[in-house]
């Protein structure tokens, strides 16, 4: 004999003790899916048949089994649950977690029970408790389906128990092995003609016209319905033969929708209202045959609530399904695969509040429903609504999948009056004027973290540095929708062993030698302030693929997500100079796309340095000059009279001298600034367009498009000056040296090495993409006025680089990651934890001079 | 990082005497943060200058001093290793002890003598400018000559450095000299290198015991060489009185001004808290969530009502929880009072699920903290999502910044605020949002009405449909 349960249920052993559940368990299951209450007793006492814990015991098999359910694992409760009281909780617990409650009674007779206990020394008691428990079992059989259990087998006698086999079978929602392609069709409500030219442009082939239509794909792709395919439309009979033809011919897969359950129970016979456009349907089917009205009865009830499909990738259900509730079987995943959910409030006009479950929607698997009609289809956290009221003169609206396109066609006409214009629908106040329904959730960055990222695993941030990006981000950081990237930080050169530089380029070409990187690219590092620049071509592209409000064409941020300038009116001059160059440069059109991110260099420094210049730079100038100034000059009198003061004389004027070479440091990067006329960008990586993240190409590539984009306005737009350098040809190395030297002799900052490829792995993981080398004369900024001088040189050597290195290659791995979830149109969510995660990294204690 | 003293009294070398520094030698002293100097440039019988170099270590200033939190930039360079500071006090006592403390073995006579003496300390960071300079130094009897320095001579935009050289001339002892910088340099510079304890009180009145007492700006010199401990620097106050002895007409004076102060309007801030507790009651409201607690003045009032059953403080910065937790005294609180209590970080821009399940939220001076774009997803964390049946909103009212002394005119009031409102403004937007989500709104105004421009606050009050008022 065979029994079928579910592959995930909560199986309940039913037998007095000696039937043999262990045994039966043991055979059929796995040991980690057997929950038995002996075992917990044990775990509670140290004794196995200490009745006293019985209450503590089954506490704890209900939690681990609601665990398991939770974790959607089958689970098998080994305990004698004769009584309807122990089997009451079983059936609530499977019930919460929307699986069924399967019961398996093991029905024995009493003496092979005795005989059984008999054998086990730990169960000497007399034979009256065996009967008494088959008896109460025995009474309450009748009752199981009542009870709640939805597969109830019976096996009677050792014999039927020794020969039963048990088969699992996938649940009914479980279709992961039908990969499509699909074409996702939403709420149909009688269009029949509609749904034919949306077929024939979706490219199937539909025959039978009139009478028995159907219609296939010729390259295998299916159609899926979402349900409510009858109601208020003018042929509810026509659409259901053609869906029922195609569903039985394997071309097409559909779930219910409310109308369709409602049209079932009519036909049912039961005491269903004729509203909401089911008079027309009953109307239309007075002329079917009985036959073809019981077909439709047959196929409605064969529908199944929801399916997953694409190995858990997509999911499609009449109303939606959250998480929780995907791949799961109970009346309450009916329910809300057929209504949605409402939350018990209810609005002015007395109707229900619909629940949203789409704005808090964090699941991966994208999910395609209709039962709401909306103007256009949206992307919502990966949730697509399809059913764009078609029958109330809209559209009818497939979506592609996997190619996320949306095809349309439009109602002939306006079949039926919607109660409520079709915008705003029927629902909650909230409906009047939404904005954007992509929210962020403070659950979505709080607390520790783990961001997998494609490129190096996992990336962990700690709950503290969230808790410090939480006030950057809400108090300072531009609107997150536009915040697709942050920049990664960079680690300098090995530093030098001796001599009197602390940086030189000999050490970041060794770095990249021994990481078996042959081929590098120097940039002249620009002195200015680091800003990303997200550009679209028009405002209105931005609205459309940023999800902003109309209005800016893009914006220009700082490595820690600030908007870059006080004013609006700059940022948007700034952003427009970029567009018109794109459009100048046919960059727009060469990338096909109407937006994209640029990493970049703002100069002067001085221009967004305004406040670290005069609180910083410049007071330390002022100050170390006027002092020295002063001792020099005493000092000097004080010389004419004895030679000690001569020495701290010299040693005063050498210091005073530092002071000088670095006031003309920070000076080398100032300009005054009147408006943008006077500021320049230099941008020198490509980072982000339509549909790709340009980390495939080399940096040579980025420097010369960028080459490109900066001759079309060369008076504000700078293409940075590069080398390309062998490592491994001293020649090479040499002319990249002297590069070098030719830039920072005159104070320049220094220059940035890069691994010509984007992502190198080297022997012990990712090699860094970038390491910076600074002029001698730059570093007086960063380590202090006088730190060339020999004793403080020394001491400056020890430093260490290898959390900055870590820290950059994580950053690196998460604002890359953020990139592509952007670029494959991932929820904001999805990009926001990428960017969050840069800035809680950033909050990480580092030499800040590195 | 240089002091030169400069005596007239004849004849002139006694100065070295007086220093204990020999004038024909250069000596260098080694402290703990560097080296200190003292040469003479000057000797004559006329005249004699003295001076005290400060050579401070500037990559040693930074080692081993690990400041909590992630180091910034300005930790590493900055201008302490170059201007008079507290660095500058430790050595002038270190230094010239003896001299400081009234000794002197060759001339005990000239200790406590007056004599014509001038200082000159550069460079010396003023936080209060030149006016500060006179008013601390001037009352002891110096004349005073002050040179401010610009910040960069290539851009004379950027303005002044708030480093003066500071030039004194007067007749006095030279141990009072001494004193007076010692306590005023650092007051001046208003940051110390070392964290401010119990001991400085006991410094400040052993080097002030002469001059303190007596001196007009002796609560703010004490404030201010104190730095950050007010506490202290109120012990140290008193602790200089009581040395005088009580003084009848101080006490009557004390007692007019405390009157003074309690006859005082309340507090804009206090009014505020006050309509706010009333529009509460008035809503019925008992389970209250103060959205942007800041350091939870609304809250401790809320707490304080035993109306209110419990309460939750919210807050985005971390620091501003601590704070709170520290004025609310957390850790003492009556384990009754802590249950009704909840503090938390939260954002106002991220849905939170911990944010609903309140009678009200009050939003107390916020949303002007909020950029304009950014509104949007408040009002649906709160409005849409939170949506408790009272919602308590106030802001500006920036129509009445005309009103107040000292704000320029455009200026906000904070320079957090994002926007400042007219009432029309708020009202606009204030309607909008209850229309959208199903709210009713009335507004009140907190604070002194002005006919034309209204009060310096504006309140909304939210009530969702459907609750009675």
């Amino acid at each position: 004999m065979k029994i079928t349960i579910p592959e995930v249920c909560l199986v309940t052993l039913i037998g007095p003790s000696g039937s043999g559940k262990s045994t039966f368990a043991a055979k059929h299951f796995q040991p980690t899916e057997v929950l038995s209450s002996d075992v917990c007793r044990g775990l509670v006492s140290d004794d196995e048949n200490d009745q006293t814990v019985t209450k503590q015991a089954f506490e704890i098999l209900h939690f681990i089994a609601g665990r398991r359910l939770e974790a959607r694992r089958l689970a098998v409760v080994d305990a004698t649950n004769v009584q309807r009281e122990a089997r009451a909780p079983l059936v609530r617990l499977a019930r919460e977690h929307d699986y069924l409650p399967v019961a398996i009674v093991l029905d024995v007779p009493p003496e092979d029970c005795h005989a059984r206990n008999k054998a086990r020394p730990d169960r000497q008691f007399g034979p009256h408790v065996v009967r008494q428990q088959l008896s109460q079992m025995r009474r309450s059989m009748r009752g199981l389906k009542r009870e709640g259990f939805r597969h109830i087998h019976v096996l009677r006698g050792v014999e039927e128990i020794e020969a039963v086999e048990i088969e699992r079978t996938k649940l009914w929602t479980d279709r992961r092995d039908e990969r499509g392609p699909f074409d996702i069709i939403g709420d149909i409500h009688g269009c029949f003609d509609e749904t034919v030219e949306l077929l024939e442009k979706l490219g199937y082939e539909v025959s039978g016209m009139p009478d028995s239509p159907m219609a296939r794909h010729p390259d295998g792709r299916k159609a899926l319905f979402v349900g409510d395919l009858v109601d208020r439309g003018p042929k509810s009979p026509d659409v259901l033969r053609l869906v029922m033809a195609m569903v039985e011919a394997d071309a097409a897969i559909c779930v219910p929708g409310n109308h369709d359950d409602k049209l079932l129970r009519k036909l049912w016979g039961r005491d269903v209202r004729l509203t909401h456009g089911l008079a027309e349907t009953m109307e239309q089917l007075e002329s079917e045959t009985d036959e073809f009205k019981q077909k439709v009865a047959d196929f409605v009830k064969s529908l199944v609530s929801h399916y997953v499909l694409d190995d858990g990738r997509l999911v499609v259900a009449h109303a939606g399904m959250k998480e929780r509730l995907q791949g799961r079987a109970s009346r309450r995943v009916r329910q809300f695969a057929l209504y949605g959910e409402t939350t018990g409030e209810t609005d002015q006009f007395g109707l229900p509040v619909r629940y949203d479950w789409a704005s808090e929607y964090r699941g991966r698997a994208m999910v395609v429903y209709g039962h709401t009609p909306v103007p256009e289809a949206e992307w919502v956290n990966g949730t697509i609504c399809v059913d764009t009221g078609c029958v109330f003169g809209g559209k009818l609206t497939a979506l592609r999948y996997p190619e996320r396109e949306l095809v349309d066609v439009p109602a002939h006409k306006m079949w039926y009056e919607p109660v409520t214009p079709l915008v705003p629908t029927e629902g909650g106040p909230e409906a009047a004027e939404r904005a954007y329904q992509d929210l962020l959730d403070i659950a979505d960055v709080a607390g520790k973290r783990i961001v997998t990222t494609r490129m190096r695993g996992t990336v962990t941030i700690r709950e503290e540095n969230a808790a410090g990006a939480l006030e950057v981000m809400s108090r300072f950081a531009t609107d997150p929708h536009w915040l697709i990237y942050l920049p990664p930080t960079m680690s300098p050169s090995e530093t030098c062993r001796e001599g009197p530089l602390l940086e030189h380029p000999r050490e970041a070409f060794a770095y990249y030698r021994k990481n078996g990187v042959p081929r590098v690219v120097c940039q002249e590092k620009h002195m200015g302030s680091r800003a990303v620049l997200v550009v679209c071509r028009d405002a209105a592209a931005a609205a459309e693929r940023f999800g902003v409000r109309a209005g800016k064409q893009g914006v220009v941020y700082t490595r820690t997500g600030r908007p870059f300038f006080p004013d609006d009116a700059d940022e948007a001059a700034v952003v427009a100079r970029v567009a018109a160059a794109m459009d100048a440069s046919g960059l727009w059109a060469e990338f096909e796309t109407d937006w994209i991110c640029l990493d970049a260099e703002l100069m002067p420094w001085s221009a967004k340095a305004q406040a670290l210049l005069r609180g910083q730079y410049a007071a330390v100038g002022a100050s170390g000059t006027v002092g020295l100034e002063r001792a020099v000059s005493l000092l000097e009198q004080a010389a004419q009279r004895n030679g000690e003061s001569a020495a701290l004389r010299d040693r005063m004027r050498a210091r005073h001298q530092r002071v000088e070479r670095y006031v003309e440091a920070y000076r080398r990067y100032c300009w005054p600034v009147q408006g943008i006329e006077d500021l320049r960008l230099a941008p020198f990586h490509i980072m982000a367009t339509e549909g790709a993240v340009h980390r495939d190409k080399d940096h040579v590539w980025h420097m010369e498009t960028i080459a490109k984009l900066a001759a079309s306005d060369s008076g504000f737009l700078l293409a940075t000056p590069f080398q390309v350098i062998h490592v491994t040809e001293p020649e090479s190395e040499a002319a990249g040296i002297a590069w070098w030297e030719e830039l920072t002799a005159e104070g320049g900052e220094g220059m940035v090495v890069k691994s010509a490829d984007w992502i190198v792995r080297g022997r012990r993981g990712l090699v860094q993409p970038a390491v910076k080398c600074r002029g001698r004369e730059y570093l007086r900024i960063i380590y202090g006025p006088e730190y060339t001088a020999d004793e403080h040189l020394e001491r400056l050597r020890r430093r260490s680089l290898g959390r900055k290195r870590s820290l950059a290659l994580r950053e690196y791995a998460l604002g890359l990651e953020g990139l592509h979830r952007f670029v494959e149109r991932e929820p904001l969510y999805r990009v926001h934890q990428c960017v969050f995660g840069v800035l809680a990294l950033e909050s990480e204690p580092v030499d800040p001079r590195l | 990082m240089l002091l030169t003293i400069t005596s007239t009294h004849q004849p002139a070398g006694d100065l070295g005497y007086l220093l204990a520094k020999h004038p024909d030698r250069c000596q260098t002293f080694d402290l703990s943060f560097g080296k200190a100097h003292v040469f003479y440039p000057e000797v004559s019988d006329a005249r004699c200058t003295a001076a005290l170099l400060l050579d401070l270590d500037p990559v040693g200033l930074v080692r081993g001093r690990r400041a909590k939190g992630a180091p910034t930039l300005g930790q590493y360079v900055n201008d302490r290793p170059y201007v008079a500071s507290s660095f500058f006090s430790v050595a002038i006592a270190e230094v010239y002890r003896s001299a400081l403390g009234g000794r002197s073995k060759e001339r005990p006579e000239l200790v406590d003598q007056a004599i014509p003496l001038q200082a000159r300390v550069e460079p010396l960071p003023v936080r209060g400018g030149e006016p500060l300079l006179r008013r601390l130094f001037e009352p002891l009897g110096y004349e005073v000559t002050a040179t401010r320095h610009g910040l960069d001579a290539s851009f004379p935009d950027w303005g002044e450095s708030p480093y003066f050289t500071l030039e004194l001339a007067g007749t006095l002892p030279l141990r009072d000299l001494l004193s007076h910088l010692y306590v005023l340099i650092p007051v001046l510079d208003h940051d110390k290198h070392y964290w401010v304890d119990k001991a400085e009180v006991e410094k400040l009145l052993a080097k002030g015991e002469r001059w303190l007492a007596d001196h007009p700006e002796r609560d703010q010199i004490a404030r201010r060489y104190l730095y950050r401990q007010p506490r202290l620097a109120r012990e140290a106050v008193a602790r200089l009185v009581d040395e005088d002895g009580v003084d009848p007409d101080e006490t009557e004076e004390k007692q007019a001004r405390r009157e003074e102060k309690l006859e005082e309007k309340l507090s804009l801030d206090e009014q505020r808290r006050g309509v706010v507790l009333a529009a509460l009651k008035e809503a019925g409201a008992r389970r209250v969530i103060d959205l942007g607690c800041g350091e939870g003045k609304l809250v401790r009032a809320l707490l304080d009502d035993t109306h209110f059953q419990s309460v939750a403080g919210v807050d985005v910065s971390p620091r501003a929880l601590e704070h709170a937790e520290r004025r609310l005294k957390l850790d003492r609180m009556p384990a009754l009072k802590r249950e009704r209590l909840k503090l938390m970080q939260g954002s106002l821009t991220y849905r939170d699920k911990r944010f609903a399940g309140y009678d009200a939220a009050c939003l107390i001076e916020v949303i002007e903290h909020v950029d304009t774009p950014r509104l949007e997803p408040l009002e649906r964390v709160v409005f849409e999502f939170a949506r408790p049946a009272t919602v308590v909103v106030t802001t500006p009212n920036r129509e009445y910044n005309v009103l107040f002394e000292g704000l320029p005119e455009g200026r906000l009031r904070h320079a957090d605020h994002r926007f400042e409102w007219s009432r029309a403004e708020f009202r606009a937007w204030a309607k909008r949002v209850a229309a959208v989500y199903g709210y009713a709104v009335r507004f009140l105004p907190v604070g002194d009405v002005h006919p034309e421009h209204g009060a310096p606050t504006q309140m909304g009050v939210f009530t969702r449909d459907g609750e009675a008022r």
